[in-house]
């Protein structure tokens, strides 16, 4: 469990590292946290000739609000996402999410950026960035790009990163008043990837009512899931035990989850839809207290 | 022999029964600790150990010209450069005829049995280098079809793993007494069950490792890293190299993250490393990484059981019976049929059995061998016969502990003889008042409160159950072990013992058993272990028998001195020795300090040191005993078990260390945790293990594991050693995957029959 050779850069600006990126291309991976790449390279299932290591360009970090939006550096650690108080007042659904994101020992290490990149289908944050309909800040010497959670999660550990392109912030819109968040996982230890989950935002109008709902599934397939027609079915509704049940019934819909030992794939789609229902009912909850 | 009590030591000794802060602790809260990956020798070498990517294959050339020309490697070796082609690993234990046919040789040669034997080695300049050059080895497997499941082994036309054996059953034995045919003629009630306990293991957290050195002038070797039977390995090393002189050999202990029956075993690696440091003459250095540890280090507890129990309807047992297949893996290794052997000797528990019946095979597979692993044997028929207890209570309808109670072994009839056999032994339980310990149980853990708490209210969805466990465990022996005490002028003792570390505070109890009979005090006793160039025989730390054998060893040499001592000192003192008070700094007349003798002056005729040996004898077995009791709460949606509460009763005959005792039932619950809830280890139709890392194989953590709550109880002192002691390192894990199953079957109204309770499973019987 020795990673095999390779060669290291730590660019400390931006422009270096996309200058190692331009130069390298495929041959080379980036090193964020190293929560997931490390592991890898260690097992020899990963064994890129060169790593790029972001570790020391300082201006990716931070967390900042522009005109009500939240934008997330790509080399923020994610326990500064979890402790931050502008997340936790403005953006909830994060904070919420990122407590599930391994034990504090990675989450002092793993960076937002790097988990984006890194796809994994069963980690919480790219779910929670597809429920609050994230914007994907990504660059390359050729330019800058903007990316829908749907453009930029495309299959398991795929994304639309082209090899010379660094994700450089994810930006989250700012959140409607009236507007209540849950996540909610299901893992056979805490810390563990999850067996299923759900990210889910409510947003009522005056009247009580569902103006709009997002579900974002994780372990629910090759990236996050948002089953639309379930969405659709609560808007509108008044959100009675009912319409949440069959709203979670909707959501499960057509999934076909991967079996491993931890579960088949017809015990994670009732799972699934135990938590769409759990996180619907705990999000409405919450719109109904801030309403 | 003496079991009584004895008088109350001053506080300031630290003898029996306090709990001193623990001598092992000093370094290793320090990080000052030396595991075996930190030791280090100058020249030292890294060796990487080439492991099959399949599980059942032929192979013929090994070509490793490419690999010897890679940068940095220094060595590369195959089955075919050792001497004998590597000669069989032998057992140490439990030898089963047939198990001959089945030992693992150190390296694979032309077949490999399992995803993860040894096929090469390569001796490198570092870790990296040794893993860069195994890459290059050239090894052409050509697939044979495997065997994986218990049934599938024996099933007539299995792929065999030792053709030349005709069988993959590599141990059988049937265990029988009274007249089985009768009771099941006349029970009212038959249950009968099938139970399925899964392939899991110790996983210490240091995984093992070595670090030898051949001295070529003087033709020796010195080992590194040796655990828990220093002296035994010594042996087996010498032989498997062919030496007769085996203080040829040294072997020496470091620290010791923990052992659980697994680490400290004879693995092909044992021979492997040795053998490079003299093929190469460098110190060569091993530590198995987690990826190897997993696929290479003993696994535990696969077995399978088919069990009938017959009762009458008033609840009165009448007689069980048991098959059961034990998967292996593919090789014996050194515990040879320990483990099937305790099931089935150790499956009638702590209740009356008119007739009993018990038959064992083990058999042969490919996967990882086996071995024993904490309470090996037991945590597997305890889930069995409390299991197909509670069903038989729920039909009788009967509770769970009333039934239980009306079977238990009476207080009058010890020492008990079961009427099995393990290993040729007879299995007697030396003590015991089983339903004394029941009913202290009970109020200590506020039973009432716990079926209350089982019967409230709960939310939609959401099922409470409780369950327990009623089992006796077992402790020692290694029919002996040796201890050495000496005394020195300035009041400082030394206590050399056979018995090994792993970490469980051998120094510690060591140093308040010779505090207690010495009267010296803890402070200044040391106690070493584990170098077999100044430790002349020990037989180690396995099968919690260290405070049995080696605990009595040091008290009785600890004696000796101070008989000897008070008696030389009733001279100078013209006292009777029954008078005299020995301490630190000499003797004194009890009663009038004034009148002392210092050691020095005791001592000066012999050197300013007495030194006493003392080598204790017991082939018999104690029995200590204990019941575990769950209350959980299901989540019917998901499948998650909530453990509420977990509380574990225990009779440990006499405890040394209260803290340390704890210790040992925490440790020993978290496994059982483990085993009862997460860890599996799983393999795809051909052999490809599933739980190859810490993502899949799932040891309980900090999270998982709750407070236990304890009750150390001492009516039941073994009449086997003077110290009364029986061994606890055990019971913490004993009925875990009993106790826990019983809650949810309770919780659910249904029937477990298969470990681990992972939340699919649970959620299928909520649902069913």
């Amino acid at each position: 469990m020795k990673p095999a050779q390779f060669e290291y850069d730590d660019p400390t600006t931006e422009g270096e590292a996309l200058d190692l990126l331009a130069t390298y291309g495929d041959e080379c991976k980036v090193l964020a946290g190293g929560q997931s790449l490390v592991p890898l390279m260690n097992f020899r299932l990963a064994r890129p000739a060169r790593l790029i290591d972001l570790n020391r360009v300082s201006s990716l970090a931070g967390i900042r609000t522009d005109s009500g939006r939240l934008v997330i550096g790509a080399m923020t650690r994610h326990a500064d996402v979890e402790h931050s108080a502008e997340v936790a007042g403005g953006w909830p659904l994060l904070s919420e999410a990122i407590g599930w994101v391994g034990h504090s020992q990675i989450r002092n290490r793993g960076t937002v950026g790097g988990s984006v990149a890194h796809a994994d289908p069963a980690a919480e944050l790219p779910a929670a960035f597809a429920a609050l309909d994230a914007t994907f800040h990504v660059r390359s010497k050729r330019g800058s790009r903007a990316l829908g959670w749907d453009q930029f999660f495309i299959s398991e550990f795929t994304t639309g990163l082209a090899a010379d392109e660094l994700v450089i912030a994810v930006e989250v819109p700012a959140q409607a008043p009236g507007r209540g968040a849950a996540f909610v996982e299901f893992a056979r230890r805490h810390g563990d990837f999850a067996l299923g989950g759900a990210a889910v935002t409510v947003t009522l109008d005056a009247s009580d009512r569902c103006e709009s709902a997002t579900i974002a599934l994780l372990s629910a397939g090759p990236r996050p899931v948002r089953p639309e027609a379930a969405e659709k079915m609560l808007a509108g509704s008044l959100l009675k035990e009912d319409a949440i049940k069959s709203a979670a019934d909707e959501a499960v819909k057509g999934l076909h989850p991967t079996s491993d030992m931890h579960g088949g794939s017809e015990y994670r789609i009732g799972l699934l839809r135990v938590m769409t229902e759990r996180a619907l009912t705990k999000a409405v909850a919450r719109a109904r207290r801030s309403a | 022999m003496s079991v009584g009590r004895l008088t109350a030591d001053s506080p300031s000794l630290q003898g029996i029964g306090a709990s001193p802060l623990r001598k092992e602790d000093w370094p290793l809260v320090r990080g000052e600790g030396t595991f075996a990956a930190d030791f280090k020798r100058p020249g030292m070498v890294h060796a990487f150990v080439v492991r099959s990517p399949l599980a059942h294959a032929r192979f013929t050339a090994i070509d490793r010209s490419a690999a010897l020309a890679a940068p940095g490697v220094i060595d590369v070796f195959t089955a075919a450069d050792l001497p004998d082609r590597g000669r069989p690993i032998p057992t140490r234990q439990f030898a089963d005829e047939g198990s001959n046919r089945f030992l693992q040789r150190p390296l694979a040669d032309g077949v490999v049995r399992y995803s993860g034997e040894p096929v090469a080695v390569v001796v490198a300049e570092s870790r990296y280098l040794a893993e860069d050059g195994a890459e290059l080895l050239r090894i052409d497997y050509e697939p044979i079809d495997v065997v994986l499941d218990l049934d599938d082994a024996v099933a007539p036309g299995a792929p065999l793993l030792q053709p030349a054996a005709g069988t993959n059953v590599a141990g059988h034995q049937v265990v029988e007494m009274g007249d089985l045919k009768k009771a099941f003629e006349s029970a009212d009630l038959v249950i009968k069950e099938e139970f399925r306990i899964q392939r899991h293991a110790a996983v210490p957290l240091e995984t093992r490792g070595l670090l030898a050195e051949f001295d070529s002038e003087k033709e020796s070797l010195t080992v590194w890293g040796a655990a828990k039977i220093p002296h035994v390995n010594r042996a087996i090393l010498a032989r498997l190299l062919g030496w007769s002189d085996e203080t040829r050999v040294r072997m020496v202990e470091l620290h010791v993250g923990g052992g659980f029956g697994a680490r400290g075993e004879f693995y092909p690696e044992d021979y492997l490393i040795p053998y490079a440091a003299i093929r190469t003459g460098r110190p060569v250095a091993w530590a198995e990484d987690r990826e190897e540890n997993l696929r290479a280090t003993n696994h535990s507890r696969e077995q399978v059981h088919r069990v009938e129990l017959a009762l009458r309807r008033d609840g009165t047992f009448l007689g069980l019976r048991d098959s059961l297949l034990n998967n292996t893996g593919a090789y014996v290794r050194t515990h040879g049929m320990t483990v099937p052997g305790l099931s089935v000797s150790m499956l009638p528990g702590p209740y009356k059995w008119p007739a009993y019946r018990g038959e064992f095979r083990s058999v042969v597979t490919n996967k990882t061998p086996g071995g024993t692993y904490r309470s090996p044997g037991r945590f597997e028929i305890n889930f069995v016969r409390e299991r197909v207890i509670d069903m038989a209570a729920h039909r009788l309808g009967i509770d769970p502990i009333e039934l239980r109670r009306r079977n238990l072994i009476a207080r009058d009839s010890f020492p008990h003889n079961v009427g099995t056999l393990y290993d040729g032994h007879p299995v007697i339980y030396d003590s015991g008042d089983y339903e004394l310990l029941l009913d202290k149980a009970l109020k200590a853990f506020d039973y009432e409160g716990m079926k209350r708490w089982r019967n409230a209210t709960t939310a939609r969805g959401v099922k409470r159950g409780i369950g327990v466990g009623y089992f006796v465990e077992k402790a020692g022996p290694a029919e002996r072990e040796y201890a050495r005490v000496e005394l020195s002028a300035t009041g400082d003792v030394m206590v050399y013992t056979g018995s090994a570390s792993v970490g469980q505070g051998v120094e510690t109890i060591f140093a308040q058993v010779c505090a207690s009979h010495l009267g010296i005090p803890y402070g200044r006793i040391t106690v070493v272990h584990g170098d077999t160039a100044v430790i002349p025989e020990g037989m180690g730390a396995f099968g919690s028998r260290a405070a049995m054998l080696g605990g009595a060893a040091v008290m009785l040499a600890s004696q000796q001195i101070k008989s000897k001592l008070l008696e030389k000192a009733a001279h100078v003192l013209e006292a009777e020795p029954d008078d005299l008070v020995l301490g630190a700094e000499g003797v004194s007349v009890l009663g009038a300090p004034a009148r002392t003798v210092r050691l020095a002056d005791l001592l000066a005729d012999q050197g300013g040191v007495m030194v006493e040996e003392h080598r204790f004898v017991c082939d018999l077995l104690g029995f200590p005993y204990g019941i575990h009791f769950a209350a959980v709460e299901v989540d019917t949606a998901s499948g998650a078990v909530r453990i509420d509460r977990f509380a574990v009763a225990y009779d440990i005959g006499r405890c040394i260390n209260p803290v340390l005792v704890r210790g040992q039932i925490s440790g020993g619950f978290a496994q059982g945790l483990g085993g009862a809830m997460l860890e599996e280890f799983r393999y795809d139709a051909t052999g490809q293990p599933l739980s190859a890392s810490f993502m899949d194989y799932l040891i309980p953590t900090a999270e998982e594991v709750l407070d236990l709550e304890v009750l150390i109880t001492e009516d039941a002192p073994s009449p086997l050693n003077p110290l009364g002691v029986k061994g606890a390192g055990e019971g913490g894990t004993a009925a875990v995957g009993a106790a826990l199953a019983n809650a949810v079957s309770d919780a659910l109204g249904c029937e477990i029959t298969q470990l681990p309770l992972t939340p699919q499973r649970v959620k299928e019987a909520a649902s069913a």
